[in-house]
């Protein structure tokens, strides 16, 4: 939002949006995770979100925003199973190079930066209308 | 005019204000690589902000007090540099957003207090 200038409202706004896109990334390799192809160009590659940070001049606040999802450059698992139907002519398939446990910590993670910015909001809120309604 | 009746409470709630959107910055921007934390040196930022809104009384001018603060920005050290360049450390974000918040409701109270005297004085009650 180039035209109108940052509040407190528009950075949470923001953060939280790009948390979200993290998050999906996140639950979208999981999701993933124990796919399986027979060539290893088809292979499902692990999706991660990239943070920018954006700084308004006007009001000195920055928010941050997911400049796109890159693809992970970890070769797939190659394992040997002549009875999968996607197997190859080798007898190979290709497993997404997923990793559980680290995409466990990246929900949580995220997770827990948009609980962050929830409560940092609810206090910058509750000062506001404290002044607000002062007489 | 507001600098008479506010004293030192109306720059400092401004500058609270302004202080919290910076944390808010850094609590928002925890995860971005490369980003720097950043922080106001309140006790310098009110400072240079007092001495300007004297000099703007003694040429009895409207004080137009911005931009003054901006230099009173500074990035923080992190007590350890991670490898994304990122220096957010979220539980000192943390502490000093508590902190910038209980400072503004002490300011904001005495700014209160203020309003009230005035009131009572002019309803003469």
């Amino acid at each position: 939002m180039p035209d109108r200038p940052m509040t407190l409202f528009s950075l949470t706004e923001q953060a939280m949006s790009a948390q979200m896109v993290r998050m999906n990334a996140a639950t979208s390799n999981l999701a993933n995770a124990g796919s399986v192809s027979s060539t290893e160009e088809g292979a499902y590659r692990p999706i991660r979100a990239v943070f920018t940070a954006e700084l308004d001049r006007a009001s000195g606040l920055s928010s941050v925003h997911s400049e796109g999802l890159v693809r992970a450059e970890t070769a797939p698992t190659k394992r040997y199973d002549p009875g999968h139907p996607l197997a190859d002519g080798d007898g190979f398939i290709f497993e997404a190079p997923v990793d559980e446990s680290a995409e466990m910590v990246e929900i949580m993670e995220s997770a827990r930066q948009y609980q962050n910015m929830v409560q940092a909001l609810q206090t910058a809120k509750q000062l506001m209308l404290e002044t607000l309604r002062s007489k | 005019m507001s600098e008479s009746i506010f004293g030192i409470h109306g720059a400092a709630l401004e500058l609270r204000s302004q202080r919290m959107g910076v944390l808010a910055s850094n609590i928002a921007n925890a995860a971005t690589p490369g980003y720097k934390a950043r922080d106001i040196d309140f006790a310098a930022a009110l400072q240079s902000r007092l001495e300007q809104g004297q000099l703007e009384q003694g040429r009895s001018g409207n004080p137009i007090m911005a931009s003054a603060q901006d230099a009173h920005i500074l990035y923080r050290a992190p007590t350890m540099p991670s490898l994304d360049g990122n220096t957010v450390e979220l539980n000192r974000e943390q502490i000093a957003f508590s902190e910038n918040a209980l400072a503004y409701s002490a300011t904001l109270s005495f700014v209160q207090g203020k309003v009230n005297t005035l009131t009572r004085a002019l309803k003469g009650e």
